[in-house]
């Protein structure tokens, strides 16, 4: 894109980590949404261990295998904003969005209307690579999700990319009762691939960062998450996703335990 | 603390009341053949309806909201007792992948709450004006209700954002 050309764009700060914990990430996004008024672009390259994260309306006696996370002592994190739940690990490579409603012309805020736009963005990013198809695909298996969450005057659209992955770690996942058909009731290991089998991890994270120059005026930050996190007057705001008590994942399993008593 | 609500997913097609009275309004706007603005009610930029009856003040989202999110599988609404703020989130609806705040269009004290919508989301979308209200608000400053735009200055509005993107 021409220099010229770049002069309009909007601004976006990128922050760049790596390891950082899911838990402190999903709590830095929530409140960037909620007191910035900034456009941002985080990318972390890895959470530092195995943690499930379900989206608003989870719910884990219908998506966890709750005696096998229970008995692993593997945390759950409810997050803000919608979706399916996923296990991240230090291979999950994550790219979040946080814009201004206007930030993007085009784009209203509302779902379809964000993910048809960040469907366009990432096959730039993904272009030429064999078998790619829209909505993070190779061939018929899956290698990344998203979700979104949207405010009266910004919106965030946060994506969770499986670099790699570890096959028991799948295992602490139920099959979704409600899924897309593309699906087809497939296992999660017959579902999900791992993208380091198609690029190298150095050209998916460049050519992201381009992609979205095409849209705004990229400025990286290098800042650490504390850092970033205490910028913000934060006096009133109180995070919604939150990391679940053993107790309450207990109850789960019990609750669920005494209904397929019932049943039977 | 918000009230969580879960809901057994079910898939709502889109139903415009065309065919039945709503006990909220006695008439539709004729602008169109299947109308989704009623006549009778206010309408906030951020697609709320208020349905403004004696002291008691009825608040849901719009048909042009419901439609622009997709199918509603989750609500979050607050509990009753609580204070609302003009402008401000009271509560979310899930769909597509995403939650969505819904915004206050009036600042009072909440005096119920839907509780149909924890079993039956979709209400949301299959009937935005009627069975899908999600709160009832006792006003305390009507006069912030005359800043809200009537249904043909709503249906503009609607028309010009949709234009403009």
């Amino acid at each position: 894109m021409s220099q010229a050309r770049k002069v309009g764009l909007p601004l976006m700060n990128l922050v760049r980590f790596k390891g950082v914990p899911i838990l402190k990430q999903l709590h830095l996004e929530e409140k960037l949404l909620r007191t910035s008024s900034d456009n941002w672009c985080i990318i972390n390259n890895g959470t530092n261990s195995p943690t499930v994260v379900m989206g608003l309306s989870g719910k884990p006696s219908d998506l966890l295998d709750l005696e096998s996370v229970l008995q692993d002592q593997v945390p759950v994190i409810k997050r803000f904003t919608g979706g399916g739940t996923v296990i991240v690990d230090p291979g999950t490579i994550f790219v979040t969005l946080i814009c201004n409603r206007d930030a993007v012309p085009g784009v209203q805020p509302y779902p379809r209307s964000i993910m048809y736009w960040s469907g366009m963005l990432y096959s730039e990013v993904f272009k030429g690579i064999d078998g790619f198809q829209r909505h993070y695909v190779f061939g018929n298996s899956k290698f990344g999700g998203n979700a979104q969450s949207i405010t009266r005057e910004r919106w965030i659209h946060h994506t969770s990319f499986l670099w790699d992955f570890k096959a028991r770690n799948m295992a602490y996942l139920k099959l979704p009762s409600r899924a897309p058909e593309y699906r087809l009731a497939r296992s999660h290991m017959d579902f999900v691939c791992r993208m380091k089998d198609y690029m190298p991890i150095s050209v998916f994270i460049d050519k992201t960062v381009k992609a979205i120059g095409n849209h705004f005026s990229v400025k990286p930050l290098d800042l650490d998450v504390n850092a970033v996190a205490a910028d913000f007057d934060d006096a009133k705001f109180v995070h919604t996703t939150r990391l679940l008590m053993k107790q309450e994942l207990e109850e789960a399993l019990s609750v669920s335990t005494r209904e397929l008593c019932h049943q039977s | 603390m918000a009230l969580r609500m879960w809901a057994s997913s079910t898939a709502n097609a889109v139903r415009l009341s065309c065919a039945s009275r709503p006990p909220l309004s006695p008439a539709f706007s004729l602008s169109r053949c299947f109308s989704s603005v009623l006549d009778g009610l206010k309408y906030a930029t951020s697609h709320e309806w208020v349905k403004h009856e004696g002291s008691v003040a009825t608040i849901g989202i719009t048909h042009h909201a419901q439609d622009h999110l997709g199918e509603v599988v989750f609500v979050e609404v607050p509990e009753s007792g609580g204070p609302v703020k003009k402008g401000s989130s009271f509560g979310a609806v899930e769909s597509v992948k995403a939650t969505s705040d819904v915004n206050s269009p009036i600042s009072g004290e909440i005096v119920e709450v839907n509780t149909k919508l924890t079993e039956s989301p979709g209400l949301i979308n299959s009937s935005p004006y009627e069975e899908g209200w999600m709160i009832k608000v006792k006003p305390s400053n009507p006069s912030e209700l005359e800043s809200l735009m009537g249904p043909k200055e709503y249906t503009k509005f609607c028309e010009e954002e949709d234009a403009a993107h």
